[in-house]
């Protein structure tokens, strides 16, 4: 129907198109560079920066269009394994992955590292437990799994549920950044920036679904790689003579050991405000460190959005490398982010706390007037805003001391070229990389809501004749409606969504996990028992994150909310198990199917019409 | 692909079962990484290599490796699992064709 003949060109040409991609992309940072010592103005280099990595997104959205229903749904289950794994990469890999891990990392120090272990090591449950499967099954969606084992739209519409409930606050999120980093570069207010990013979401996503969302996220899984690991590469370079920070790092621990020292022997720092950066615990006990890390994990491997990349393979034992691919170009930002926090903490350790009130960098002072970095309490706007707001605080003597510097953790990344002292193309291209990375990442999510409504709802439950261009249609206006909807509820800079943003984890864990998990392990798990688990890990953790976050409610054991699904999840097996063992076991039918899924030979065993 | 002299329940009854015993084996080496090693981050970080303390290396580089080795490793062995019982997907020659 579509054009076979581009189809078959443009995955038979996959290596030269981005070959090709690659090979522009390096000369236009050149060029960028080149005008930029022409004296071309900086905001100039961030609008051709912004602009011409949205064209080339929307340009690979175009191209890629289609009006087949596999194409759009799975990508015609045709995406090589390493290309999905950079498509996963560039779908997980978030904003604030982007622009926040680093500083997370830099406050936390070691403590951190539980987010950098939970986010990597859920893709090995991805790959054991689940994705095989569920290419296996050949579902559109997850809710369309549950439905098919767990006979019904009852499933189906409570898979729906926390779908909705872990992507719609995620989405929200990521369009935000978006409206933060275009208004940034561009100098355009933030509700209108927020529509610019809009627009180039919906380009990427609208004509093509999941097919053109698929090769713009590897374009996007490029620009946000190389913009995140070359800055701190260079600084490496500088320091070291070799660019490897992730090798080189090390050496700056130990700096960082021996200042933190010196800044306790100068007075500059309390060993109540010093939290030694490679010391253990000092955030987050045993307890929640290590509840963190499983909530992640389990939480990785149930997150809809991740999970239906996994369904446009080519067969269920790509299914499975791919993860593999994932996770390897996942972590090679997660690697990357302690070396920009050891780094930045080095430069800070070593350059600002101590120095005079009337000799800090000039950084302080451009991230100062944005209201990122507070100095006795006060935006550091200026020198003088600096000064008289520490003549104000006792037992400051016109030295910056540790505990009168609060740094927004979003700085760590985007400061670092500046305090680098690198040209100003360096800091658009950091620009670029994190507009990718949230571009990139609401894209999955907004298709994972949207193919959840169009495929789940309106398609298997309210009108199942539809037909396909039918389906379609409406497809699109869902997503567009979702879109503008997302869009609309970041304008209006809702602090509460983004605090919540990290409970999507620990949702998506307790409600679909144990559901997913048995209905392919388990046989004699039934669809009571499946329905009522999802309701009561979903209700638990949810009830537990409110109430923690609103009610006033005290945390049960000491359990911080962001890993709630500590008590989710456990509830949800448990229910799970003993409906499951208390009902009637599944039919023969259903015993058969999950026989077939089990085995990757015999092709999808759910099957679409014709088109 | 051959074997069909064996009954296909008993067959499938030993790929299942090593299926599973490689799926244990996996998650074993998924909860060492994940959780025990960092579990001994004090002990560990009393031994430095390159100026990291092998406690914190463990939680910022080495578990990472570790779990995209156990991936990779693990969908090889699977695959091998598949074939041997005849119930891997036959190698489509389109397979090749994007590069």
């Amino acid at each position: 129907m579509s054009l076979p003949q581009r189809d078959d060109a443009f995955l038979a040409n996959l290596g030269r198109i981005y070959g090709t991609y690659v090979g522009g992309f390096i000369a236009f940072v050149a060029t960028l560079a080149i005008l930029e010592q022409m004296g071309v103005p900086d905001r100039i280099i961030g609008y051709l920066f912004v602009f011409f990595t949205l064209a080339v997104y929307a340009g690979i959205g175009i191209v890629t269009r289609t009006v087949q229903v596999s194409e759009y749904y799975v990508a015609g289950r045709r995406v090589p394994a390493v290309y999905n794994g950079m498509a996963t990469a560039a779908d997980w890999l978030s904003g604030a992955s982007f622009v926040g891990m680093a500083g997370t990392l830099y406050a936390l120090g070691y403590d951190g590292l539980a987010y950098v272990i939970g986010w990597t090591g859920g893709y090995v449950l991805v790959a054991v437990l689940v994705a095989p499967y569920l290419r296996k099954f050949g579902a559109y969606t997850v809710p369309d799994f549950l439905a098919a084992r767990f006979g019904g739209n009852l499933a189906r519409l409570v898979g729906v549920l926390v779908l909705f409930a872990c992507s719609f606050t995620y989405v929200v999120a990521q369009i935000y950044a978006t409206g933060i980093i275009a208004s940034r570069f561009l100098g355009i207010s933030f509700e209108v920036a927020v529509y610019v990013g809009l627009a180039g979401i919906l380009l990427c996503s609208m004509l093509g679904g999941m097919r053109a969302v698929t090769w713009t996220q590897v374009a996007q899984y490029i620009v946000l790689i190389v913009a995140y690991m070359l800055p701190v590469a260079i600084l490496s370079a500088q320091k070291f003579g070799f660019p490897l920070a992730q090798v080189t790092y090390g050496a700056v621990l130990q700096e960082i050991a021996v200042l933190e020292q010196d800044l306790l022997a100068r007075g500059l720092a309390t060993a109540e405000t010093l939290k030694p950066h490679l010391a253990p615990f000092t955030s987050l006990d045993p307890l929640n460190f290590f509840a963190l890390i499983a909530c992640l994990m389990v939480g990785t491997a149930s997150l809809p959005h991740i999970l239906m990349r996994y369904f446009t393979t080519l067969s269920v034992r790509d299914a499975r490398r791919s993860v593999g691919w994932s996770l390897l170009f996942i972590l090679l930002l997660y690697v990357t982010a302690p070396a920009y926090a050891a780094f930045a903490k080095l430069e800070i350790y070593q350059n600002v706390i101590g120095a005079g009130l009337e000799a800090l960098p000039q950084w302080i002072y451009t991230y100062g007037k944005l209201g990122l970095v507070d100095i006795c309490g006060a935006h550091a706007a200026s020198p003088d805003a600096v000064q008289a707001a520490c003549a104000a605080v006792p037992g400051n003597d016109g030295v910056l001391r540790l505990p009168d510097l609060a740094i927004d953790r979003d700085v760590i990344v985007i400061a670092m070229p500046e305090i680098a002292g690198l040209p100003y193309v360096i800091a658009g291209l950091v620009a670029a990389g994190g507009l990718a990375a949230s571009l990139s990442t609401a894209d999955g999510l907004l298709l994972a809501i949207a193919n959840a409504m169009s495929h789940d709802v309106y398609y298997r439950t309210l009108d199942t004749r539809a037909p396909a261009s039918r389906r379609l249609v409406m497809a699109r206006v869902l997503l567009l409606g979702v879109a503008v909807l997302a869009a609309y509820v970041a304008s209006t800079r809702p602090a509460d969504i983004l605090s919540v943003v990290a409970w999507a984890f620990s949702l998506a864990a307790a409600g679909n996990f144990p559901a997913i998990v048995l209905g392919i392990w388990w046989k004699r798990c039934t669809s009571a028992g499946a329905i009522a688990g999802m309701v009561a890990g979903f209700g638990v953790t949810l009830y537990y994150l409110a109430m923690t976050q609103y009610g006033g409610m005290a945390e049960w054991f000491g359990g911080k909310n962001i890993s709630a699904a500590l008590f989710g999840l456990p509830v949800g097996f448990a229910v799970t198990i003993l409906v499951s063992l208390a009902t009637p076991a599944p039919s023969r039918e259903v015993q058969a199917l999950i026989d077939d899924i089990r085995k990757p030979s015999g092709g999808p065993l759910m099957r679409d019409g014709p088109l | 692909m051959t074997g069909r002299a064996d009954t296909p329940g008993s067959r499938d009854r030993i790929w299942w079962h090593r299926t599973l015993r490689l799926a244990a084996i996996v998650l074993g080496m998924w909860a060492v990484f994940g959780f025990a090693v960092h579990g001994l981050v004090v002990p560990l970080n009393t031994m430095v290599i390159a100026g990291f303390p092998l406690g914190f290396y463990m939680a910022a580089q080495g578990s990472l490796i570790a779990f995209v080795v156990l991936v990779f490793w693990f969908s090889a062995r699977q695959d091998r699992i598949d074939r041997e019982a005849g119930v891997a997907e036959p190698d489509p020659a389109r397979e090749e064709l994007p590069q």
